[in-house]
This record gives C-alpha cells, structure tokens and sequence, in this order.
C-alpha cells in the first residue's frame, strides 16, 4: 500500500497536492475552528473567496492569520458570482494579491440552485486560459459540456454531485463516471457532499480528488467531520486503485467445500 | 482634501495622499491585498506613486474563507 501511494500521485495544473481532499474555508464558526479542521483534513490546498477589506474594523483577524498561504496552497474562488465579468474581476484581483495563477472558477446561473451557467463558464475559462491563469472549473455533471472545458483549456473539471450545500451526495453516477473516463485532466468532485461516504463512492469511481465545505463546516463536530473525510478519501482511493470484485447475483461461498464433514 | 468612495463608503483625505498613505492609515498589510482604483487594477508597485483624487472610486479586497 505505501508503494503504491508513493507512486499515485496527484497533480493540478503542474502543483503536486499531498491530499486528494481539498477543503472550502467558508461557513466555520470561527477562523481557528476553520484552520484546526483544514489542519485535521489533511488538506493542501483550500479554496479561498475575495472579499471587500472591512475599513472600519482594523482588528479583524485574517484568514491568512490562522492558515499560511506558504503552507496551504489557497485556490481563490469566483463563488457568488453571476456574470463572466464579475468572475473575471475578482480573479484578477486574485492573481494581483498574490501572483497566484491556479484558480477556481464558478459562476453561477440560478439563486435557488446555485447552478452554474455554463454558457458563461465556457466563454469566462476561454478568456482566463488566454489570460494565463490555470483554470479550475465548477460545473455540470454533463459530459459533454465538461468536454467543451477541458478543449477549452481548463486544468481541472469540478462536477457538481448535486447542488452546493445540499448535502444530497451523488445524484449522477453515470455521468460522472463518463466524465472519468474521457478527461486526461484531474476530475474533481465539487459540490453536494454530505457525508463522509459520499466521498468514498466519488473517489471509488475514479474521481481524482474531492473538495468538501458545507460538510465538514455544517457537522456537529466539524474536526472529527474533517478527519473522517481524510480517511474516506484515503479508502476510496485505495478502493479504486485496488479494483473491486465482480458482482454476482448468487451467493459464493467463502469457505472451500473440499474436506466438508 | 478630497473626498472618495472607498469598499463604498464615502471617505475624506488630505490632498497629496497615495494608495500606500491609505493602506497605512488603515493598517492595512500591502502583502495581503489587492487595489482597484476607478475599475482598473493598480500594482503594488505604484501604491506609493498613485495620489487620490475627488470622486476617486477605490476597492481594497483581501481573501476571506469561502468555498
């Protein structure tokens, strides 16, 4: 087992990641909950949001107090945005912040659902990509549209597993599965994990990584929630690399019949 | 003096202040944010260079968590 993690490792855009698990940094109670659960994930990249500076309180802490960005790579986010140009604005603020060039890009089409509008996905990764950031893209669990994106130049497709914060797992398997099998890009589990096991089953159909908020934020106890996924993204990993059984529709006995009494 | 709109909020300053005056006036670590000055994005390395003037539309942001 530990050869076989040496040798599989996980690469976005060039940036060799420790952890399949990458963890949203928004919805803790308070930046030391977030930074005590990033620290128990595992995690080595978390995706951060651009935000207004608050000018009239000068004590606020930071995000970047409680997590270092020299240690946690931070993946700054388009969430909230529902428009190419908002996107494209917060992103190169982003990348004049800190030089960073490996984003994530949303953007989004619907307040009730949060889906993304992926006619505005498109055209904004296009953009970016000519831009020179490193585009990883939120969107739909439609393989042909996360196709479009990879031609598009994208350096990570980001499926929805169901809507954001929803908590309802894997909606689609088979589309999933599809995008899979016809990306040479990381495919990565975005949104709609609930629960540890939901991981499991992202990562045992092949996903190359998931990012978790909402779940771990949102758990009675957020750090042992963190825990938990490290472990199930560890197992569904392993699970996939070592390949299932086959499945059968009568039983087989697990004990030879030879030498009965 | 002049009068601007910083993160929305209408703010008085001398006259002959820069971006950097104003980062410093609010304690504000340069390393950690980024300007935009009426729509377009300054570098950090002209923070010191650029002075504000009447009706200038300023927008400091920093990172905060998020998903």
């Amino acid at each position: 087992m530990e050869d076989n993690l040496k040798k599989d490792i996980f690469k976005v855009a060039g940036t060799s990641l420790k952890s399949r698990l990458i963890i949203g940094t928004g919805k803790y109670k308070s930046l030391s909950e977030t930074a005590k659960a990033v620290k128990a994930s595992g995690a080595s990249m978390v995706t951060v949001a651009v935000r207004r500076v608050n000018i009239l309180d000068k004590t606020k802490p930071l995000l970047s107090d409680y997590i270092n960005p020299k240690k946690t790579i931070f993946l700054p986010n388009t969430a909230g945005c529902f428009t190419s140009g908002e996107a494209l604005r917060t992103l190169r603020l982003a990348r004049e912040m800190g030089g960073w060039k490996l984003v994530k890009l949303e953007v989004l089409g619907d307040k009730k659902t949060l889906y993304p509008n992926m006619i505005e996905t498109v055209k904004t990764t296009k953009i970016l990509v000519k831009e020179g950031f490193k585009v990883m893209v939120y969107c739909t669990d439609d393989p042909l549209l996360a196709k479009k994106l990879e031609d598009n130049g994208a350096s990570a497709i980001m499926p929805l597993a169901s809507p954001i914060g929803s908590g309802l797992g894997i909606q689609n398997k088979v589309n999933i599965s599809l995008i899979i099998k016809q990306s040479k890009v990381p495919v990565i589990i975005d949104a709609g994990i609930g629960t540890a096991s939901d991981a499991t089953i992202a990562m045992e159909l092949g996903c190359d990584g998931v990012l978790i908020n909402s779940a771990i934020a949102k758990a009675k106890k957020p750090i042992l929630m963190a825990e938990a996924f490290k472990d199930a993204v560890i197992s569904g990993r392993n699970s996939y690399l070592a390949g299932r059984m086959g499945k059968n529709h009568f039983a087989t006995a697990s004990s030879p019949t030879k030498g009965l009494i | 003096m002049a009068k601007i709109q910083l993160n929305g909020k209408k703010v008085v300053i001398k006259s002959k202040y820069s971006i950097l005056d104003l980062l410093k006036k609010y304690n504000l670590d340069k390393k950690k944010i980024a300007v935009e000055y009426n729509g377009v994005i300054v570098p950090k390395v002209f923070f010191k260079k650029k002075y504000l003037k009447n009706n200038d539309k300023l927008e400091i942001v920093h990172f905060i968590g998020g998903g």
